[in-house]
């Protein structure tokens, strides 16, 4: 079994496609890994184990039979519990959606089990994606491996740790502020968030609808491009997925690449090691033939309150059909009205009510010009500070995460500490940009060494560029190599 | 509503202040209605605006659903194009202008109805604006705009202590037209209402068949006095038929001048939603008091800009027919007809376009006319024949054309016609074939009509007296006689003229 947590999804489906091990082996594997390390860590809701093996045995059938087997044949994958697989319990972490199987399957899942590959379950998450600790879970909070009294980060916090801890090569988050970016660098893996738009939403449980993406985490570059391929391009189930054919990879180097450094992702906020690290990564580039330019990117104070009015907003509405009529939690109270409020009061945690409000505050009569629409405006002007700073350079780059994983319970009394664990992260998901963290090292806290991340972003559709530069910073160090200590 | 605005009417003409309005029994003061009426059709389309559900009426209960318009989880709008297509085939039929660019917004409230918990429709940019329709009567009655929106699904609220929610026509695509209060008296209402359904039925973009839930229809009133300000506008919902909303409108229109005149403020009309009752044939206050609604409207942000370009458009104008108020008036001044029969033809485009064809072939519109109206109309629902719709009766236009030009040749007469018709619609055989198999062709023989008029005419010596004093019509009573003598297929103007030739009479 140390040979299955070993392998990256390239390593493992060649191995199973050249019969050295079966897709039921991989499975078998898998859930061995849960099994023994999930009560502590906790990243899974809900695991589908006959629905693994039925798939599992499928597969090698259709092996033995010489069928052409997909790009992700064989490899488990962990999916984030607001992802839609028909049958399955899709909960979002939330009392509201408890029970809720799917009637249909996303198009992005579609996609994975057609290229061969095998969901193992729903993974833990913040509820309804609010959050950058899993500590908003109804069901209780993941824990980092690193450190199991630190948090792994959020929203997509147990599709992180699976891969962290080694349960699932690969899993699939989604992105909305940095719901996969952040818990990569506090888990050190890597989670790419694809131009907004580049994959399809169709079957994600909306909280921005403007802003997520589904993103995946793995070990390796490679892995991830080999994800981004299988699930990219274009859907006629979203219309705003665009017309694209599936992410390809690009060939070369980065030599006289410009690298983009602004100052303000430098804040007084910043660990003083995340600092250090963020700062030889950018020596590592350098090395490699990389042109180091200081840009700046001068509204990134404006894009956490922009931020969190775009996105409150735009959830304030996904979220009111939350109801108890149709599926989901009921509570009854004496007519419509009184089960609505009985059962949103029920259904949702503090922090999806916190945000709910928000969203309908700043849409309402007479506040809906001054801060839904300037946030809009804003926005654009976000956008803009990318598009001038990409005019001076290739890429942009920044540490992820102001800090390393902190303790479970640290921010929990203080919403607006917990908002700007997203500082870095926030204003690259407002622009619609593609972005990847890459693990960059490790600091010091209390005596612990805990994984940083180096996010790397390119310009509207320059996923493929994002990627080339992380494999060359992937191939250049050593950090992704790390394992996380944790007995399987 | 704009105030203190219009003292002139949509065409600008100065009010004619003795003419219109509504005389207050009470005290003989003049008060003018303003009347504007929001109407949803229903997009006559094949699926649901954003998603593939093929509706229709009368289904069971949420049995035409899928997770996007239950607003499952997850799930996505996707825009039904043919539903552009119709709405913009409306809106050019009714003369307004197409934006090039338009936008879907979210409108956000609660209700059991609406799955998603905010409908998709459009806000500050409807696909078009402007435009209007001309009644019969020559009043304009403007359009402001109409956009596109989905319909919500069906509460049911009267089973004990329990809603039943039916999600069937959740999604459905709608088109809100919204007029300018250009409308003064309840028959303009109801003109308004019967010449839209007309154009968008004309251009298939709606089949507006209130009995179906395919148009529905608000109206919004207020009164005042002649040259004064106008005053507090009041919604009335729950028309079910046209005729209602013309009931309702004068009902109002009485009960806020009446309450104007009561002299307590209190009394006053306020800015509310009424319903109307059918069977008392009055307005009421909505049982529950509806505080003003804050939708928080927001652009929809999982739906691209719709875009018209003007290709398409101009595309889309080169499908529109012409439309029934000018045919009425080409059959009226080209064709002769009168304008009740005009009317009656153009009533719907199958049937105007089968008279005109028909019209074109026999070159002979009036009986064309006559025959359609008197025979083809009355099939329609015929058990015998079989057709619920006109569309459905087995005739071609060329049908008709040689079924009129035999009657017209003489070799048919009325009666025989009308049953080759039957047999035509029932058979599918032409006109010819069954004139021959039905043996119904008519005697020209003028020697056996002359022998059967001369044996008719024998001692009939005081109806002779009485055609030959001035009074043709006394030989009604020989013709009798010798339909019998010739098989009822004499042709009877044959007759008519043997028997004035023989008795000298021009």
């Amino acid at each position: 079994m140390s040979d299955y947590v070993s392998m990256d999804a390239h390593a493992l489906r060649d191995a199973t496609v050249a019969k050295k091990r079966s897709a039921r082996d991989n499975v078998r594997d898998a859930f061995r890994v849960i099994d023994a390390l999930d009560a502590k860590l906790h990243a899974f809701l809900t695991l589908d184990r006959d629905g693994a093996a039925r798939r599992a045995e499928e597969l090698d059938a259709r092996l033995a039979r010489g069928e052409e087997p997909g790009p992700l044949f064989g490899v488990p994958v962990a999916l984030k519990a607001n992802m839609c697989l028909e049958g399955v319990e899709s909960n979002c972490a939330s009392r509201m959606l408890e029970g809720y199987k799917a009637p249909y399957t996303a198009t992005f899942v579609k996609r994975l089990i057609e290229a061969g590959a095998i969901p193992v379950g729903m993974t833990n998450m913040d509820e309804f994606a609010m959050g950058s600790s899993s500590e908003n879970s109804a069901f209780g909070p993941t824990r980092n491996p690193w450190d199991t009294g630190r948090t792994p980060g959020g929203s997509s916090s147990g599709s992180a740790v699976a891969v962290a801890a080694g349960m699932t090569p690969i899993a699939l988050g989604s992105d909305t502020g940095g719901s996969v970016r952040q818990p990569a660098a506090l888990c050190g893996i890597h989670g790419f968030k694809p131009t907004y738009g580049r994959v399809s939403r169709y079957g994600l449980i909306a909280f921005g609808s403007s802003l997520d993406q589904v993103s995946p985490f793995a070990r390796s570059v490679r892995d991830v491009e080999l994800v981004t391929s299988v699930l990219s391009g274009s859907d006629r189930e979203d219309s705003t997925c665009l017309d694209e054919p599936p992410y390809q990879s690009e060939p070369g180097g980065v030599r006289g690449l410009r690298v983009g450094v602004p100052r303000e992702y430098f804040p007084d906020v910043l660990h003083g090691d995340v600092r250090a690290r963020t700062q030889e990564a950018l020596d590592a580039l350098r090395a490699l033939g990389c042109e180091i330019v200081p840009v700046s990117l001068p509204h990134t104070d404006h894009a956490i309150p922009t931020y969190y009015v775009v996105a409150t907003a735009e959830a304030s509405s996904n979220l009111a059909r939350y109801d108890g009529v149709r599926f989901g939690l009921r509570r009854e109270r004496g007519g419509l009205q009184g089960m609505f409020a009985a059962t949103r009061e029920a259904g949702f945690g503090a922090e999806v009510k916190r945000r709910i409000l928000l969203g309908t505050y700043v849409l309402s009569a007479g506040y809906h010009d001054a801060w839904y629409g300037r946030a809009l405006k804003v926005r654009t002007l976000l956008r803009r500070d990318f598009e001038t700073a990409f005019e001076q350079c290739d890429v942009v780059v920044g540490p992820t995460s102001p800090e390393a994983a902190f303790r479970l319970g640290a921010k929990s009394d203080d919403p607006v500490a917990m908002y700007l664990s997203d500082i870095l992260t926030v204003p690259v998901s407002l622009a619609g940009l593609p972005a990847i963290s890459v693990p960059c090292g490790f600091v010091t806290v209390e005596g612990r060494e805990l994984p940083v991340g180096l996010q790397i972003v390119g310009p509207h559709r320059g996923d493929a560029r994002v990627l080339r530069v992380a494999r060359a910073f992937e191939d250049a160090t050593t950090h992704a190599t790390r394992r996380a200590p944790v007995n399987a | 509503m704009k105030t203190g605005e219009s003292k002139t009417n949509a065409t600008n003409e100065p009010l004619r202040m003795k003419e219109i309005g509504y005389v207050s029994p009470r005290t003989g003061v003049r008060w003018i209605p303003v009347i504007g009426l929001e109407v949803h059709c229903q997009l006559k389309t094949r699926t649901k605006l954003f998603c593939g559900c093929e509706y229709h009426f009368g289904a069971s209960p949420n049995s035409i659903t899928c997770p996007k318009c239950t607003g499952q989880p997850g799930a996505l709008p996707v825009l039904n194009r043919e539903a552009l297509a119709l709405a913009v085939r409306a809106a050019l039929a009714l003369d307004c202008r197409v934006a090039e660019q338009s936008k879907f917004d979210r409108k956000n409230y609660f209700y059991c109805d609406l799955p998603k918990g905010y409908q998709i429709s459009q806000y500050d940019r409807p696909y078009c604006t402007g435009g209007g329709i001309q009644l019969a009567s020559g009043k304009f009655v403007r359009l402001t705009r109409i956009h596109m929106e989905e319909d919500a699904g069906k509460a049911i609220h009267d089973r004990g202590d329990m809603t039943l929610v039916d999600l069937n026509r959740a999604g459905v695509p709608l088109i809100e037209s919204v007029t300018e209060a250009d409308i003064q008296t309840a028959e303009e209402a109801h003109d308004y209402l019967t010449s839209l359904k007309e154009i968008l039925q004309y251009v298939g973009a709606s089949d507006c068949d209130m009995e179906k839930g395919s148009l529905r229809c608000d109206v919004n009133i207020s009164v005042h006095p002649v040259g004064e300000p106008w005053r507090t506008k009041v919604e009335i919902k729950n028309l079910n038929s046209f005729r209602f909303v013309a009931a309702a409108i004068e009902y109002e229109i009485a009960r806020q001048v009446e309450a104007y005149e009561s002299g307590d403020p209190a009394q006053h009309p306020v800015q509310e939603t009424r319903l109307y009752d059918p069977q008392k044939g009055v307005t009421r206050t909505m049982r529950s008091k509806e505080s003003a609604h804050d939708y928080r409207y927001f652009a929809e942000p999982d739906l691209p800009p719709v875009h018209v370009d003007a290709a398409w458009l101009a595309r889309e104008r080169s499908t529109i027919p012409e439309l029934p108020a000018s045919r009425r008036a080409r059959y009226v001044a080209d064709m002769g007809l009168s304008v009740k029969d005009a009317g009656v033809l153009t009533s719907e485009r199958v049937v105007a376009d089968f008279f005109e064809a028909a019209a074109r072939i026999s070159g002979k519109p009036k009986e064309c006319s006559n025959w359609i109206q008197n025979e083809l109309l009355r099939m329609v629902g015929d058990p015998e024949v079989g057709a619920t719709r006109f569309e459905e009766i087995a005739l071609r236009p060329h049908d008709l054309a040689s079924l009129v030009e035999l009657v017209d040749k003489g070799t048919l007469q009325t009666n025989g016609a009308r049953t080759v018709l039957r047999e035509m619609v029932k058979t599918g055989k032409n006109a010819r074939t069954l004139v021959t198999e039905l043996g119904l062709e008519q005697v020209q023989d003028t020697a056996a009509i002359e022998r059967w008029c001369r044996e008719a005419l024998v001692g009939k010596e005081k109806i002779v007296e009485d055609v030959r004093a001035g009074k043709p019509n006394a030989l009604n009573a020989l013709l009798g006689p010798v339909m019998k003598a010739s098989g009822g297929k004499a042709n009877a103007q044959l007759v008519r003229e043997t028997f004035l030739r023989i008795l000298g009479v021009s």
